[in-house]
């Protein structure tokens, strides 16, 4: 069974790729890769599952967090060009 | 009695499978990048909750469902504010969304 969702997040992994790869504006990408990072949680999860070392779980904690932060670090990126803090008067996210 | 936690199980995994393989194809099919986020959204709460709800079944009550726990906490608190951040960025950059009924729209 676990073979069944490891296909199905698989399938959903390159379907965001495709996204990624397709998506007209800068957003659909990164919309994209966040739904990306999601899935990888979820696959490292039933990865570690499936082979009975649950220790896995612990990397898919910390993909969890990196992913949500690597998100946000390219939203600023993309809006101000440098990863400083924003100056007085930019509109922060 | 493992059977009935087993069959739980197996159930919320292959709901939660149908609903992410439903939201990879919407954001393959939807218009724009608003419409988008409706398919993120179905994978980042049914999907990915689904399944980590189906794993803890499979963990019982031990320190795995405990971190599965803390995944499921910090996706449903992170992807909400990713996709915040983005629909907002987005906005600020001066992308429109698709609007069929011109009137009705703003």
């Amino acid at each position: 069974m676990f073979i069944t969702t490891m296909a199905a997040i698989i399938v959903t992994m390159a379907l965001a790729l495709l996204r990624a790869t397709l998506g007209p504006t800068v957003f659909d990408r990164i919309l994209a890769i966040n739904m990306f990072g999601t899935k990888t949680v979820l696959l490292i999860a039933v990865i570690g599952f499936m082979t009975r070392r649950p220790d896995f779980l612990d990397l898919a904690l910390l993909y969890a967090l990196m992913n949500f932060i690597g998100v946000v670090a390219v939203l600023r990126f993309s809006k101000y060009g440098h990863f400083a803090e924003p100056e007085a008067g930019e509109v922060t996210l | 009695m493992d059977m009935l936690v087993d069959s739980i199980s197996w159930i919320c995994l292959v709901i939660g499978s149908l609903f992410a393989v439903t939201g990879g194809i919407g954001i393959i099919r939807l218009p724009d990048v608003y419409a988008r986020m409706h398919g993120a959204g179905i994978t980042d709460t049914m999907g990915a909750g689904l399944i980590l709800i189906g794993l803890m079944f499979q963990g019982g009550a031990s320190l795995v469902t405990a971190k599965l726990v803390m995944i499921l906490f910090f996706l449903l608190i992170t992807s909400p504010t990713a996709s915040h951040a983005l629909a907002r960025a987005a906005l600020h950059h001066g992308l429109e969304p698709l609007v069929t009924n011109k009137e009705a729209g703003s």
